[in-house]
């Protein structure tokens, strides 16, 4: 039925969120980080005009969202004024951070900057096993200390906690700390397995019994809450059937700009070979979105194969994951393995079906050589 | 779906969420924590209305007499949609 319809790209829809990785420096060293395992030093980062011209552009090509993320955002002294320039653009701006650096005095000046939202990231509920994550003592003290000043600022609140083998049985607890804390939306997710969790994989699935509690908690929890906290629930993929709709699709919804300025449809892209994902210092967001080789590569549903392409779902999970393609066929273009449907399915479930009864030690996220971690902004404007 | 809620209860927009005109699109979203939305046509008729101030029969009172429909009709609607958007997290009922 499709096939009177023109074969020729059509012009994109405007994305619709700007995922801004300011830096990929931060004090915490977890193991799932879904940061490059080569990571960037700070001398390589945008500087603040740079950032400031990415959100005026993409404003511009209608993105209605910026998310500012890392490593941990808050390392950039010049957050207060990105924060100031987005509010002026019209984005709604949402910082992700540890809440490692929050204090009342940086909390005031972001506030003041026109923050709309924070997410606040916990490794646990268990603050000894969090800080083991973290691999930074006093990290989970630290993170309640931001939660309690992030309510009494009167932003809005959303915790996010991300859920592996050593942490699944305490879903029940991190969602009573939601509901006391008062978050108007919690995050219960499972670890993504790219990167630095793809590195730790054995470390960090769940089992599927692990799996199958943490949806049962979740569900009744939503019952319970609905109106008044919004639980967000993201699972393992390898015990799915479907897979997920990786970013909304493939350059549908978002942009990812590195912390050195490369534009990428997802977090994850720089592990794809073949890809040269342009700078946003070189071709502006226009072009890069609407004509950019990487963006149109798997855009949309053409480039798919069968099974995908006569798929009803084709238009609900766009084909699932590239990186997760690639990660576990060594092709990108491949069905998702994720996809009962796919003929390498197999791969994902072996994955599960030989994961270690006893999980070892994490592999740290680390860049490279220490690096002295820098203090939060100044106050000053 | 439909949903019944007392005519004196005053909807607002939560912390954190923002009703505005996009130009790009030319249209009405709705913005609130890592969700989006674009309202109808209806939907924003009822959206323009919510400022934390008018009651919810307030504004079934509005838009019965600008909308040609039987009251109950649209008061039903709207607590539908108002109720629908609460669970999404944009709205406080």
């Amino acid at each position: 039925m499709n096939a009177i319809e023109p074969t020729l790209p059509r012009a994109a829809e405007p994305p619709l969120g700007l995922i801004l990785e300011l830096t990929h420096r931060c004090p915490l060293q977890c193991p799932y980080c879904s940061n490059p395992l080569e990571l960037a030093r700070a001398s390589a980062e945008l500087d603040t005009a740079a950032w400031c011209a990415v959100m005026e552009q993409g404003a511009a090509l209608g993105a209605l969202q910026v998310h500012f993320t890392g490593g941990e955002p808050m390392a950039r002294k010049d957050l207060p004024a990105l924060v100031r320039r987005a509010a002026e653009l019209g984005l709604y701006s949402n910082l992700i951070t540890s809440g490692v650096l929050l204090d009342p005095t940086s909390i005031a000046v972001l506030v003041a900057a026109g923050i709309d939202h924070i997410q606040l990231s916990f490794q646990d509920i268990d603050a000894e096993a969090g800080d083991d994550v973290a691999g930074l003592r006093g990290a989970h003290a630290r993170k309640l200390q931001a939660a309690e000043l992030i309510k009494s600022s009167g932003l809005p609140l959303t915790l996010n906690f991300v859920i592996q083998r050593r942490n699944a049985e305490r879903v029940p607890r991190m969602l009573a700390l939601a509901e006391e804390l008062g978050a108007g939306r919690v995050e219960i997710a499972h670890v993504q397995y790219y990167g630095w969790g793809l590195r730790n994989r054995a470390a960090l699935l769940p089992s599927r019994a692990q799996l199958d509690f943490t949806t049962e908690v979740v569900e009744a929890a939503r019952a319970r809450l609905k109106g008044r906290m919004v639980i967000d629930y993201v699972v393992p993929d390898y015990y799915a059937r479907r897979p997920k709709a990786c970013m909304g699709g493939w350059a549908r919804r978002e942009m990812v700009i590195t912390p050195t300025g490369k534009a990428m449809p997802c977090h994850a892209a720089d592990s794809l070979p073949g890809f040269a994902f342009a700078s946003v210092t070189e071709t502006s967001l226009a072009e890069i979105w609407n004509a950019d080789p990487a963006f149109l590569r798997f855009r949309g549903t053409d480039w798919m194969p069968e099974p995908c392409q006569s798929c009803d779902r084709r238009e609900i999970d766009w084909g699932g994951c590239r990186c997760q393609a690639f990660a576990m066929t060594g092709d990108p273009a491949r069905t998702d393995p994720a996809c009962a449907l796919s003929p390498d399915h197999a791969l994902m479930q072996a994955v599960a079906f030989e994961r270690p009864e006893t999980a070892p030690p994490y592999v740290y996220r680390r860049i490279g050589a220490a690096e002295p971690a820098e203090a939060p902004f100044e106050a000053a404007d | 779906m439909s949903a019944t809620l007392a005519e004196d209860i005053i909807p607002a927009f939560r912390p954190g969420a923002k009703f505005r005109f996009d130009a790009v699109r030319k249209a009405w979203v709705v913005l609130a924590p890592e969700r989006l939305f674009v309202p109808d046509e209806p939907a924003v008729a009822v959206l323009q209305l919510v400022d934390g101030k008018r009651s919810l029969g307030a504004i079934v009172d509005d838009l019965a007499a600008r909308f040609n429909a039987p009251r109950p009709v649209i008061a039903e609607d709207v607590a539908t949609m108002l109720t629908d958007l609460a669970a999404k997290g944009a709205i406080r009922l």
